[in-house]
């Protein structure tokens, strides 16, 4: 599924335009990155938590050629799922 | 920033809905995302990530407390990817 099919599948449960649903879920997504690059976790609930994350820099080693190298310090992205979609996904009714 | 703050700040850039529509979008949005890793599909969106569904094998677990062994059946796990996008936007410098 792409932003594509989340547009179409929004698009057939609620009508509206295909053009003005399509902003808004590319709306969407340009707010929950804006909002992660300032540092600031995004909830959504019955989905899940988005965060960043700052990790420091260690010592690593290229796996391919074995080589030692530094990974600098650096921001990741990390997603916590709630409950609600983990135990929709292994088959339990979602709440 | 909440799903609240969220439907609040989409609404004020996109005019061609109240905040309600925005509201009913942006559930039916997270809804089909559900759906979609439900049906074991995987989610991919240009820029930010991808999730997808892992299977864990069931295995012998012990209850901390208790001590007791117990067998942790196998389940599902939903996981995210961030996007290259997204990683190059959070490094940049300045």
């Amino acid at each position: 599924m792409t932003k594509a099919d989340i547009v179409e599948t929004v698009f057939e449960k609620v009508g509206y335009s295909k053009k003005d649903v399509s902003a808004v879920v590319e709306e969407v997504f340009e707010c929950i990155k804006g909002n992660l690059v300032k540092g600031d976790k995004v909830k959504v609930s019955g989905f899940g938590n988005f965060s960043v994350r700052q990790k420091r820099s260690r010592r690593g080693r290229n796996p391919q050629t074995g080589s030692e190298i530094t990974i600098g310090q650096r921001r990741v992205l990390t997603f916590k799922a709630s409950q609600l979609l983990k135990k929709a996904i292994n088959g339990s009714p979602a709440a | 920033m909440t799903k609240s703050d969220l439907i609040e700040k989409v609404s004020s850039r996109v005019t061609a809905f109240s905040r309600k529509d925005v509201e009913i979008i942006i559930d039916t949005l997270f809804e089909s995302m559900t759906e979609s890793l439900i049906k074991g599909g995987k989610v991919e969106i240009r820029g930010f990530g991808s999730f997808k569904i892992k299977k864990r094998d069931g295995r012998q677990g012990r209850n901390p407390k208790s001590g007791e062994n117990i067998f942790i059946g196998a389940k599902k796990v939903p996981f995210f990817k961030a996007g290259k996008e997204i990683k190059e936007r959070l490094n940049k410098t300045s």
